[in-house]
């Protein structure tokens, strides 16, 4: 096949990658979606091996190439029968991390190629890609690594990690990647200039993981997800392949802006996400004791069900300490309990609730809640006043009303879901310890507020019963 | 320089189209789109692929790890996220 045959081919993937975003965008139509994606990888695999450099590879490269296939698709293949969706965050983490490193040695293979001294010397534009995509690959690579490793909490512990001097340190290495990369374009026979960069870009991707805190990791994968595309990119431009260029900025731009609504759902500027850092306000957080003292009144599940019987709009506030005590299939069957009484059910779901973007939907997609009742805050907001009960489970700073009270507060200006709208509120929690924020909720210590203290599942169950015996 | 502004005008215009064809992406369904995406930055393997046919047993070798981590991506990516895709359900009535 000849190389215009081949970029046309390149085209319609194009299109169909194009075409599989579209579709992503409607629940409808998102399966449909993927598979236009996985076609249009396909059709981009299957030109490639026609290309005039693979046919004369021989047989040898099919081999190569096709062992690799089948190694690879199936590894992916059982990873991706085997993760939990409660895990879906880490299996994110560790793809975006293989599409890095793959950028980086696809970028150092093409530099080594290139050097050939037969060959005219390589172009700006093939070294400064490479470059970029040594760096980016690099740090995708190994920040994902680290960021798996948080999530699944293996070695390291999911709270930021902050060392004194860090910040110099990321400084120092940073202009060592520039001067290594100046090295680089200057005279590309220098491969190890290369590969040292990648060994720095590699240790710079787990210093600026290693700050990010558990609740800040959704920001982390986003941009993670980004740099993978952006490596992807770069990499097309290394070899100046359009394909490669046009898959990977619009992963880039997806991951981008991904970023973009998580920071501004958490009202913190990407600085402070990748800083590990947390505003303090002015003035000092109030102590927990005066907030919560002789206030804060605890129901048991019999009186909550009283409540619940009476009730005709019940939200549910989902957040990730639901996932923990993996009480979602108990919360479908109470909403399917509740709603065969008449009462209407929707959930109340914030951005940044679990611990990727829109994870918290696909764990009540898989309990088997219908999506339509799963709203976003800028639609279920407006409703919370004409809601009976609102139960929130699991979740804590999202609802917390400081956000919209007080201007000192490190959560002044979060968007939250105004659940102390609602007639009653019922928390479910085990204990009155802060969240993320680290700071007290005065909605705990509400008139209508009402506390459940008991781990997730088991007060869904419980409350289950008392329904079922109130009846 | 003239083949450098042609893969440049490429990659301004895809990132154009991807910001606004994701942003009309919904919440409810950005942990599949992640994965989804993923999939799609594997496209590395067609550079993996290229260089597994190189003459240099340096870039075969190279070539052939990446070529393994990006099938991972690509096919962990699509199965997953089909499986996500399959969970999200209408309300039965």
């Amino acid at each position: 096949m000849n190389a215009s045959l081949i970029n046309f081919v390149y085209l319609i993937a194009a299109v169909l990658f194009i075409l599989c975003f579209v579709q992503l965008s409607h629940p409808r139509t998102a399966a449909r979606g993927n598979l236009t994606g996985a076609l249009g990888m396909l059709l981009a695999v299957v030109a490639t091996l026609f290309d005039q450099g693979v046919l004369g590879g021989g047989r040898q490269a099919f081999l190569l190439i096709f062992g690799g296939i089948l190694v690879g698709g199936a590894i992916g293949a059982v990873l991706a029968q085997m993760v939990k969706m409660t895990a879906m965050p880490q299996m994110v983490a560790l793809l975006n991390g293989f599409g890095g490193g793959a950028s980086v040695l696809v970028a150092g293979a093409a530099l080594h190629d290139a050097v050939n001294p037969t060959l005219p010397a390589p172009s700006l534009q093939l070294t400064v890609a490479t470059v970029a995509s040594g760096l980016i690959g690099g740090v995708t690579f190994w920040g994902s690594l680290v960021a798996f490793d948080k999530l699944q909490e293996l070695l390291l512990p999911g709270k930021p990690i902050l060392f004194k001097g860090q910040q110099l340190l990321n400084v120092l290495l940073g202009l060592a990647v520039v001067a290594l990369g100046i090295t680089v374009v200057a005279e590309p026979a220098n491969q190890w200039a290369y590969w040292t960069l990648v060994g720095i870009a590699s240790v710079l991707g787990i210093l600026l993981t290693l700050p990010i805190g558990g609740a800040d990791m959704p920001v982390a994968i986003a941009l993670l997800n980004s740099y993978s595309g952006l490596a992807g990119a770069a990499t097309g431009f290394v070899l100046n392949n359009n394909m490669l260029i046009i898959a990977g900025s619009l992963v880039g731009a997806s991951g981008i802006i991904l970023t973009q609504i998580m920071c501004r759902a958490m009202n913190r500027s990407l600085s402070n996400v990748l800083l590990g850092k947390i505003e303090q306000g002015a003035a000092a957080v109030a102590k927990a004791d005066d907030v919560y003292a002789g206030k804060v009144k605890a129901a048991d599940a019999e009186e909550i069900a009283m409540l619940l019987e009476n009730a005709r709009r019940v939200v549910i506030v989902p957040g990730y300490g639901m996932a923990v005590s993996q009480a979602q299939h108990s919360v479908r069957d109470l909403m399917n309990l509740l709603e065969s009484k008449g009462i209407t059910v929707e959930f109340a779901i914030h951005p940044v609730a679990g611990r990727m973007p829109g994870h918290i939907n696909v764990l009540l997609a898989e309990a088997d809640i219908a999506y339509d009742k799963l709203k976003t805050m800028e639609e279920i907001n407006p409703s919370f006043e004409q809601t009976d009960v609102a139960i929130v489970i699991g979740a804590n700073d999202v609802v917390n009303p400081l956000a919209r009270t007080d201007p000192n507060s490190p959560i002044a200006g979060m968007p939250i879901l105004d659940v102390d709208k609602a007639r009653t509120v019922v928390i479910i929690k085990r204990s009155l310890s802060p969240g993320f924020a680290g700071i007290p909720n005065p909605l705990f210590a509400n008139d209508n507020t009402l506390m459940f203290f008991s781990d997730g599942k088991k007060a869904i169950t419980d409350l289950i019963t008392a329904v079922k015996e109130a009846a | 320089m003239e083949a450098f502004v042609g893969v440049l005008t490429v990659f301004v215009l895809a990132m154009f189209v991807g910001w606004m064809v994701i942003t009309k992406v919904p919440a409810l369904l950005h942990t599949p789109l992640m994965s989804g995406s993923n999939a799609v930055s594997g496209i590395t393997i067609i550079g993996a692929i290229l260089s597994i046919a190189s003459p240099s047993e340096f870039s075969t070798v190279l070539g052939f790890v990446a070529i393994v981590l990006a099938t991972i991506n690509v096919v962990g990516g699509f199965m997953v996220t089909h499986r996500m895709l399959a969970m999200f359900k209408k309300k039965r009535d």
